[in-house]
């Protein structure tokens, strides 16, 4: 089955959504391929049909809304997809995607990389542990199946999401031992200004603060999660004082828990920027590396958007904004009639930028976290690899990123990369003396996913195969 | 500006720091320049299979002697020799196949045709549809992402110096001493070799000379780790696959099914029009391989000639300059046509003749 669409999109969060919608909204034929079975992406998540009749929250209110939009509108939803590939042929888009484990075809004039971010952890002593969770993972389980992921749990980490997943425990039945995280309630007075930009999530987070503090859940401003502790599971935290730079102190404090919410902030997810060919340049202040994008989401290469958190860390309220003014600059290269007055959404779009940058400048991780990663920690999960394992290659010779996963196969696994590339990026930083910046991320490859042999072969004939002609004698 | 070198070596492949090795045994100061990382070309992305069953009839003795050098590469290059299979699966393809293996027999590779009862016993797993499979217990393969790191360090320990994310942006003569300018300064050498693979037409041009290199771009899969399915390396009649299923589990399918893009616009990109065939005819001879995901597909670069046979010796025209490259079958035979290289920018008789640089091409 081929399909073909003037705009197709990848990724039905606030932002890929609302580009769908309001390109449909201009007479585009839109296609918005997305993995999960519902709408609404990471933050939007859908409840499972298991929990239909659990109280609705803010999350699953703006996310119904955003589904009852899409069924009012004229695009087409692909659910439960996963985009493997993307090529340019022939002036047009050519993505393939498995679709009820079958290989597919999707041909559009104009492509939306709406995909997103994922989340950063410092590789810790005993990250590896069952039992330690990311906290943007601890959200996909409460939001879609009200599952916490322990009993007496300790969220740690930076920014504001510490707070809502610790709220969201308390408010399912579960304990929460302790948060634990390296900003100051300092870091957090310099944010509010922003803040005010958006006054309900700024009152939205109180909340959460203030519920916390009233239930007695201890809160250790300036500490990070040195360690944790168990032979099988989770037993234990070592929790320590961090300075400025958030390198941990040597005062320990041990905290018991079963269960860890841990995450340092979001990063633009840019592996389907990387594959369609559009250059990456590195923005501390989005999380990182980030696509060349200009604001109304063109890039260099014809007919080729990027939207959302993708671009950049800007949160779900900015996506959702940016989403329509993308939407509306790819139908541009479709319809001649696009008439949307844009300044509106563009005011609101950079004050709802404002907001969520305050709140990724909140989460970026210091330069002093690393030092949480010792000589044993694992660094690439997927092959095993501890840092002692990464410098030795670096003690050979191997300065890229690249190279090292060549001579050590980190980031050869299932992940591709995607866990340990930012931490082995900022390991080779401290050790060849450069910065971040100077680091490039590995070449991306298709699959975007793995996906079985047979998925994406499909049925076939060996005589309908088309064998080249042998090479010469 | 530092003092010239003898010699400057441009592009970091096998073919480049092999070549350089074997100066380093006769005090030649060298100096080895990499647009990218050591080994990440050609040399670094291909499938890594040591096969003389795919290999050119006229080329016969440079892989043996290539497999030798593997061999003693071993373990910091991930040699195995494990015996390897050829698969034809129709008549046309059986004929093809023992014609060809004979004439590969008779130029030296110890290739026999097996029953198909034979090669069940050895490859419980393979399909039940093979009509006829030659074998070879010379084949084997080694692993190419390691290719980098073993000349980083067989280099260093031969205190030959090395340059990487170095582009050699143009190359000037004066007073019988190549200049090269490079993003990393300028160099300068007494005698230059480009080993630059698919990028060597763009190096010679720089010196007035118009080589005649194209470049194919083969694609290479990797499924995520399996259960013990294949211990030799299997191919195909046409030699448009190779299977191997490496100590770790993953299996490594190539084959030299064409992706797109060209040397000149970066490093190409994989097309699933060429790969999905790819992966067909990798189950038809592998059936269990349906159930293994595919966790990485990429393309690398084989520069060729037309009659695709090495360039290999003296630059045509330019005095003290050399080039060595587009090598069917360059990942087996570039260790040892390297040390052939350098002894013939020695001043040495090689022990198996190179292949002029200058000669008419016709297209094969």
């Amino acid at each position: 089955m081929i399909k073909t669409c003037d705009v197709a999109i990848i990724g039905a969060g606030p932002a890929g959504a609302n580009a769908g919608i309001m390109a449909a909204s201009q007479g585009c034929r839109t296609i918005i391929i997305d993995e999960q079975a519902k709408a609404g992406g990471q933050i939007w998540r859908a409840k499972s049909a298991a929990i239909k009749s659990a109280p609705n929250t803010p999350e699953t209110i703006d996310g119904d809304r955003l589904r009852a939009s899409i069924d009012a509108s004229n695009v087409t939803h692909i659910a439960n997809a996963r985009v493997w590939q993307i090529e340019r042929e022939l002036e047009k888009w050519v993505l393939r995607l498995i679709i009820n484990g079958r290989s597919e075809k999707i041909v559009s004039k104009v492509l939306i990389l709406a995909t997103g971010a994922r989340e950063y952890v410092q590789p810790t002593p005993g990250w590896t542990l069952p039992g330690v969770i990311g906290l943007a993972g601890a959200t996909a389980l409460i939001k879609q199946d009200l599952v916490i992921p322990g009993k007496k749990i300790v969220v740690s980490g930076t920014g504001p999401l510490i707070f809502y997943v610790a709220s969201e425990i308390r408010r399912l039945g579960g304990e929460v031992s302790a948060i634990v995280t390296p900003n100051s309630p300092v870091d957090w007075m310099y944010a509010i200004p922003s803040m005010f930009s958006r006054p309900e999530l700024l009152w939205r987070g109180f909340v959460w603060v203030a519920d916390l503090l009233l239930s007695g859940t201890p809160i250790f401003w300036r500490n990070v999660i040195k360690q944790i502790d168990g032979e099988t599971k989770v037993q234990s935290v070592t929790v320590s004082k961090v300075n400025n730079d958030w390198s941990p102190l040597d005062q320990k404090r041990l905290i018991e828990a079963d269960s860890v919410c841990i995450g340092y902030g979001l990063q633009a997810a840019t592996e389907t920027s990387q594959l369609s060919g559009i250059d990456l340049k590195h923005q501390p202040e989005l999380g990182g590396w980030v696509p060349e994008v200009w604001e109304n989401g063109e890039t260099a290469i014809d007919g080729l958007f990027v939207c959302g958190d993708g671009t950049g860390i800007r949160g779900a309220a900015a996506a959702e904004i940016h989403g329509k003014l993308v939407g509306l600059s790819a139908a541009e290269i479709i319809t001649s009639n696009v008439n949307f007055p844009r300044s509106a959404l563009l005011t609101s779009f950079r004050r709802a930028s404002r907001f969520g940058m305050a709140m990724t400048a909140l989460s970026i991780p210091r330069k002093g976290l690393q030092k949480l990663t010792t000589d044993k920690t694992i660094m690439c999960r997927c092959e095993s690899l501890r840092r002692c394992d990464i410098e030795h290659q670096m003690e050979a010779g191997a300065a890229t990123i690249n190279a090292i996963k060549s001579g050590s196969r980190a980031g050869m696994g299932p992940c591709g990369g995607k866990y340990c590339q930012t931490a082995i990026a900022k390991l080779i930083a401290e050790k060849e003396h450069r910065t971040e910046a100077e680091i490039i991320p590995p070449t991306p490859r298709p699959p975007l996913r793995p996906v079985p042999a047979s998925e994406l072969s499909g049925e076939f004939e060996y005589t309908d195969l088309p064998i080249p002609k042998p090479a010469p004698l | 500006m530092t003092s010239a070198y003898d010699l400057a070596i441009v592009g970091g492949g096998i073919m480049g720091c092999s070549t350089a090795l074997r100066l380093a045994e006769n005090n030649m100061k060298t100096i080895v320049l990499d647009q990218g990382d050591l080994g990440q070309g050609a040399s670094g992305v291909n499938a890594g299979t040591l096969s003389l069953q795919i290999k050119r009839v006229k080329l016969m003795p440079y892989a043996l002697k290539g497999h030798r050098e593997w061999e003693a590469m071993g373990e910091a290059v991930g040699f195995k020799k494990t015996g390897g299979y050829t698969l034809a699966f129709t008549e046309h393809e059986a004929e093809l196949l023992h014609e060809r293996q004979a004439l590969k027999a008779n130029a030296g590779a110890p290739i026999k045709f097996v029953s198909n009862n034979a090669l069940r016993a050895a490859e419980q797993n393979l399909s039940h549809k093979i009509l006829a499979a030659s074998y070879c217990s010379e084949d084997g393969y080694a692993n190419s992402s390691l290719t980098g790191q073993y000349y980083r360090v067989r280099l260093k320990q031969n205190e030959v110096e090395y340059r990487e994310q170095c582009c050699v942006t143009l190359i000037t003569r004066n007073n019988s001493c190549f200049e090269l300018i490079t993003t990393l300064g300028n160099i300068q050498a007494k005698r230059l070799l480009l080993s630059a693979g698919a990028w060597l037409k763009p190096i010679a041009a720089y010196l007035g000379v118009d080589l005649p290199v194209r470049a194919r771009i083969n694609t290479v899969s990797v499924t995520e780790r399996m259960p013990h399915l294949l211990s030799s390396i299997v191919g195909h009649a046409t030699g448009l696959l190779t299977i191997k299923q490496k100590t770790n589990g993953t299996i490594l399918i190539g084959g030299g099914w064409q992706g797109r893009g060209t040397p000149e616009e970066g490093r190409g990109n994989v097309s699933a029009n060429t790969l999905l065939p790819n992966l067909s005819l990798a189950q038809h001879v592998l059936p269990e391989l349906a159930n293994a995901r595919v966790t990485r597909s990429w393309v690398g670069f084989e520069a060729n000639v037309p009659d695709f046979y090495p360039l290999a010796g003296a630059l045509p025209g330019i005095d003290n300059a050399f080039v060595l490259g587009c090598v069917r079958g360059g990942y087996t035979i570039g260790p040892y046509i390297g040390r052939l290289m350098g002894d013939f920018i020695l001043g040495q008789e090689p022990e198996l003749p190179l292949f002029d640089p200058g000669r008419e091409f016709n297209e094969v």
